[in-house]
């Protein structure tokens, strides 16, 4: 697996690589290629961190054509009532336009963006933008601080971790075009976890009830979960 | 020859992955092929219809070609990240970079939104963009940034059939694709005469370069370029015609005229 070292060598690497990839992958799979310069239909939209180590298309195999990926600090939806950003006009084109049928939020171990969430001072306003930003999951950090008072700072970062991928799942349901496309069965709405220390994936399902989607203290209910390793 | 099982092909086929010495390097052909057969043998094919199926696959895949094959590579990684790039792209599913660029796991920090946009730097607003700058460039100091743009884009398509009278049908597009008015307006200005799709391709171009004059608001981009210790850089994916375009951003400021 050649990676790049450095300098003047980097742009040169790139345009082997792109020459790589139209002869063995573009013109051997041309009759995909030409099918898919016309129109794209994605079954998957996926959000990601921008982590370098977590690339969707690397880790689950996402192949041109079966994704639309959104990918930003720390794999975070802000809510509806948060207004405009670019997630979720990501969101509002891959529900309302290409009309996918499955999200999937991936969060990973060691996420800078979480490390940063959970390192705030509480009652400090951020100047910075990082700080600006994960404050979409205050949700999370405070639900992962009244639960993890006996664990250490990584511990406690991992549980965070994972509990900002369901406050996602339940800010996905407030948008009105996503909760109605899942309760009409058109959209399945999925978490997942990737933990590169020891490689392993997991990913669980949200299930929708029409009666208390959300459930009496925030929590999400799920279904289907899988763990890979 | 005995009978194999699936087990001992699939080790067999990841030791022919596995090379140290640079001499006994395999083609990037035959590994694509090995690559492409350990898949068969898992059960898992691109286009899978089945969505649970076909991430599994995936990540089997990724684990066996690549996590397993590379175990010193990924126990840095684990420890941390150091990529060289900052990419921007589109999360059009047909231009992922790490795809058509063949980036690998550690090399870009990758932020993806509707049609690459970069606004200007702004503490109020798209703090999204700016946390991905911020941590990219101050934290990570990755010494390059790169934006691509791609053919066919949904949201510069959007960006110009926005309509006049700033009317809007959609709650959150057409307040992320504003951002690229800028570019639209030199496109119109030079291009206004050619069909509306000719202007599209033009404006998919110079949407790139308007994220790079923007990229150049932020002050730690703009401290870091002026010691050249990051370097901006526009890219154009053409997947109709399969090629690829890559440029660079030079400032070049004249010098005074005497009287």
């Amino acid at each position: 697996m050649e990676r790049i070292e450095h300098g003047t060598d980097l742009f040169d690497e790139m345009k082997q690589r792109f020459l790589s990839f139209k002869k063995h992958k573009y013109m051997q799979n041309l009759e995909l290629y030409e099918k898919l310069a016309k129109d794209q239909a994605p079954k998957f939209m996926v959000i990601a961190c921008a982590d370098s180590r977590v690339c969707p298309s690397s880790i689950l195999g996402f192949q041109p054509g079966e994704a639309f990926v959104v990918r930003n600090v720390a794999n975070m939806v802000p809510p509806y009532e948060n207004g405009p950003s670019e997630t979720n006009a990501g969101l509002e084109f891959a529900v309302n336009s290409l009309k996918v049928e499955n999200i999937l939020v991936i969060g990973h171990s060691r996420c800078g963006g979480i490390r940063a969430l959970m390192s705030m001072h509480d009652d400090v306003e951020t100047s910075s933008l990082i700080g600006s930003w994960v404050s979409v999951g205050m949700n999370a950090r405070v639900r992962t601080k009244a639960a993890t008072k006996l664990l250490n700072f990584d511990q406690q970062c991992k549980h965070c971790e994972k509990e900002s991928v369901n406050c996602s799942l339940v800010n996905l349901l407030t948008y009105p075009w996503v909760e109605e496309k899942v309760r009409n069965g058109e959209l399945a709405i999925h978490g997942g976890y990737y933990d590169f220390v020891d490689c392993a994936f997991e990913k669980w399902t949200l299930d929708y009830k029409e009666s208390n989607p959300i459930g009496k203290s925030g929590k999400v209910a799920v279904k289907d979960r899988a763990f890979w390793f | 020859m005995g009978n194999l099982s699936q087990e001992e092909a699939i080790e067999g086929l990841k030791k022919l992955l596995i090379h140290n010495d640079k001499d006994e390097q395999l083609s990037k052909e035959l590994e694509t092929k090995i690559e492409k057969l350990i898949s068969e043998f898992l059960g898992t094919t691109p286009h899978d219809c089945h969505p649970v199926r076909r991430i599994l696959g995936g990540f089997q895949s990724f684990k066996t070609n690549k996590f397993d094959v590379y175990p010193e590579l990924f126990s840095e990684l684990a420890e941390h990240q150091t990529p060289k790039f900052l990419v921007f792209a589109c999360c059009d599913s047909r231009v992922s970079p790490s795809n058509i660029l063949d980036f690998q796991p550690g090399e870009a920090f990758m932020f993806r939104n509707i049609a690459n946009l970069v606004p200007p730097f702004n503490q109020l607003r798209y703090s999204g963009v700016g946390a991905a700058i911020e941590y990219a460039v101050v934290k990570l100091n990755v010494e390059n940034i790169l934006v691509i743009g791609h053919s066919r884009c949904g949201g510069i398509d959007r960006l110009m059939e926005l309509p006049e009278d700033g009317s809007t049908e959609n709650d959150f597009i057409d307040d992320w694709v504003q951002i690229g008015l800028p570019a639209k307006a030199k496109v119109k200005a030079e291009f206004g005469h050619l069909p509306l799709d000719e202007q599209k391709r033009e404006c998919e171009k110079e949407a790139v370069n308007l994220s790079l004059t923007n990229l150049q608001t932020y002050p730690y981009v703009r401290e870091r370029m002026a010691r050249k210790a990051l370097a901006l850089r526009g890219g154009y994916y053409d997947f109709v015609e399969g090629c690829f375009k890559l440029w660079e951003v030079k400032s070049i400021i004249s010098t005074p005229i005497r009287s």
